[in-house]
């Protein structure tokens, strides 16, 4: 019943941060911080272990390594991205959260580059 | 759930800080509570930052980032 841990630890930080942003809202930034990577590093076994079936079932399909580790690439960026965006608009900084996404959304772009060019390159080949 | 104890860490330091402002600022020491609080927020900073850190090496393990 990890979920029961999880959801104590979220209440007594939600309690612990209301207690400090009244008088020290830069103290309840580093708790929401420390209680988002907490949750993240717990979560990231399960992750892992899923990420684990995912490249056993694609070496079984006989796929490429290359188009999962680009997919796992383009997950892996847009949960830390999505991490810090979501700190930075808690702490009111809406304009540098909407930075770290875009600029996580040009990253993912140039990781799908070569994906979207192989799907054309097998499309000019079916094509006579 | 090893270090649940950092979030406790975090909010004692906030609690003592933010006492120890209100001490110093009602007994006429401005100059004192604003270092009281930097340093604060200096100490707790280094050990979010190193938190952000394993969660950064682990995330790049985990998803092949590098």
């Amino acid at each position: 019943m990890e979920i029961i841990q999880i959801v104590g630890l979220g209440i007594v930080a939600t309690v612990l941060a209301v207690v400090l942003r009244h008088n020290k809202p830069e103290m309840a930034v580093f708790l929401s911080i420390s209680v988002g990577v907490m949750l993240f590093l717990l979560m990231l076994g399960k992750i892992g272990a899923v990420i684990d079936v995912l490249k056993e079932l694609s070496a079984r399909a006989n796929l490429s390594m290359v188009y999962l580790g680009t997919i796992l690439k383009i997950v892996g960026i847009a949960y830390v991205a999505d991490f810090g965006s979501q700190i930075c608009r808690d702490a009111g900084e809406g304009a540098v959260a909407s930075k770290i996404e875009f600029a996580a959304k040009i990253l993912v772009l140039v990781l799908a580059v070569p994906i979207v060019v192989a799907v054309l390159n097998s499309l000019l080949k079916l094509v006579p | 759930m090893g270090d649940i104890d950092l979030i406790f860490k975090i909010a004692g330091v906030g609690i003592l800080v933010a006492a120890a402002h209100w001490v110093l600022k009602s007994s006429g020491k401005e100059d004192y509570a604003f270092i009281t609080t930097v340093g604060g927020v200096a100490v707790v900073l280094v050990w979010v930052i190193q938190q952000l850190g394993t969660l950064f090496d682990q995330v790049k393990s985990v998803f092949k980032l590098f």
